[in-house]
């Protein structure tokens, strides 16, 4: 149904090249999303931002095991795969947030004892890696069908030593500010 | 206070057949069934060196929660892209030992989402310079494997591990070490220890909403259970954040949070007063 669906950015942005500066504090690099291009999966999303590029397949509502079934609610699982190297804690760690905050927002009591399945592939990674997964997710969701209360969205902020805020920091920047992501729907943080 | 004659026949079927129901009646009275406030902690004891073959140890209990941390230490080749620098190893084994959620084998994910956020704790508070633990740069250093085994789990595993962790880093003596030029290698002279150079002391306040509105401290594990979100504040002396993990869960407005970081604050305080009580209490060795 859905062809390609490019999303500009409103704000003052930079296009991808790294080595213009942007107006301090104010705008996000160039960000995209495609959906429906992958034909196995229920729902699929790409999510670009500037360099850092993700893509998400959903699977769901589908069977789900016995040891893992709520009798109440669907279950959800993410599964997130790094770039390069096998899955680690760090992973693992990110895989909670992103199941958490899908939990809060997908309405699963609308289809108890199944499961829906996100994957994340990591394509490219120049900084705000986690925001992008979130947001690769939650456009993947969306294709797929899965009914949402509400839409969340992610954005990373670097705070640098100066305490000057950077939205959508660069690997670079992440590196030297202290990172924070944050997952907003309807101005309440879901996670960070 | 609730009538005990009253709510006593119906206390025990309702707590097992509609736990959220019977949760919901003590929270209306802004209290809780273990009789404790919505923002009081449970109570906190510590025991400091109570591991002799670890290099530092702490036991922390907070409530029925235990945890207990083992500090290890030992040489390795700094790494190549930061050659003046040491390690810091965490570790969180969440045993079947502790609860029967868990089974043996590989760490499950709340173990690893436990290692991970002692991990960002570590490196974000800077609670020990990794330029100390430098011997010689770019041939030896010293690395601290932190080893934290939770004994029984009764929620709010994050903020035993933190603390179990900071009283262990400051029980950890190490020995002095100078390399012997002609024969290139290390001379340890364990007659000579010295306590770790600990810059800063974080402590982490967790919480627990509640349907989506009312925020609880320091849950036990059926409140966590029935929670739909959890948020962890880590606070240093200053006042200061260090880390703040909130995976997820229902939303939180700003004013709320700007509530959960003054609570944090004063069980920074409580939380370091306790330790340096302790630490003053020890015996010198």
């Amino acid at each position: 149904m859905e062809g390609v669906m490019q999303t500009d950015a409103k704000m003052r942005t930079e296009s991808g090249a790294e080595s213009s500066p942007r107006a301090p504090g104010c705008s996000l690099r160039h960000f995209a999303c495609e959906q429906n291009l992958l034909s196995r999966p229920d729902g699929s999303a790409s999510f670009l931002q500037g360099d850092t590029s993700v893509l998400a397949g959903v699977y769901g509502p589908a069977e789900v095991k016995v040891s893992k079934e709520i009798f109440n609610k669907a279950t959800l699982e993410v599964i997130l795969r790094p770039k390069i190297g096998l899955p680690g804690v760090a992973e693992k760690s990110r895989e909670r947030l992103i199941r958490n905050t899908c939990e809060a927002v997908v309405l699963g009591a609308l289809h108890p004892r199944t499961s829906i399945t996100v994957v994340l592939q990591v394509v490219s990674d120049a900084g705000s890696l986690l925001a992008c997964c979130l947001n690769a997710a939650c456009m993947a969701l969306v294709d797929a069908g899965v009914p949402m209360r509400a839409l969340f969205c992610g954005v990373t902020c670097a705070l640098d030593s100066e305490g000057t805020l950077v939205l959508d920091p660069t690997a670079k920047q992440e590196k030297c500010g202290t990172e924070a992501a944050d997952v907003h729907h309807q101005g309440a943080l879901l996670g960070c | 206070q609730l009538d005990q004659r009253f709510w006593a026949p119906t206390c025990d079927c309702l707590r097992t057949v509609e736990p959220l129901e019977y949760y919901r009646r003590f929270l209306k009275e802004n209290c809780r069934p273990d009789g404790r406030e919505l923002g009081e902690f449970r109570t906190t004891t510590v025991n400091i060196g109570s591991i002799s073959t670890a290099d530092g140890s702490a036991l922390v209990k907070l409530g029925n929660t235990t945890v207990i941390c083992g500090i290890k230490a030992e040489f390795a080749a700094p790494p190549t892209d930061a050659p003046d620098k040491g390690y810091v190893v965490p570790n969180v084994d969440l045993p079947p030992l502790c609860s029967s959620r868990f089974r043996s084998g590989p760490p499950g994910e709340e173990a690893q989402v436990a290692s991970q956020f002692i991990a960002d704790v570590i490196e974000n508070s800077q609670i020990i310079q990794k330029e100390d633990l430098c011997i010689s740069p770019g041939k030896l250093s010293w690395v601290l494997y932190c080893d934290i085994i939770c004994l029984d789990y009764d929620g709010n595993i994050l903020d035993a591990c933190t603390f179990a962790l900071l009283a262990a880093l400051k029980n950890v003596q190490l020995p002095e070490v100078t390399i012997n030029e002609e024969t290139a290698l290390a001379e340890v002279n364990l007659k000579k220890k010295s306590y770790l150079n600990i810059r800063t002391h974080p402590v982490a306040t967790s919480f627990a909403v509640f349907d989506d509105t009312l925020l609880i401290v320091d849950p036990t594990g059926e409140e966590e259970h029935l929670a739909t979100g959890t948020l962890t504040v880590v606070m240093d002396e200053e006042g200061k954040l260090c880390c703040l993990h909130k995976p997820g869960g229902s939303g939180l407005t700003g004013a709320k949070l700007q509530d959960c970081m003054s609570r944090a604050v004063t069980r920074h305080k409580e939380v370091k007063k306790l330790m340096d009580e302790v630490i003053k209490s020890m015996k010198p060795k």
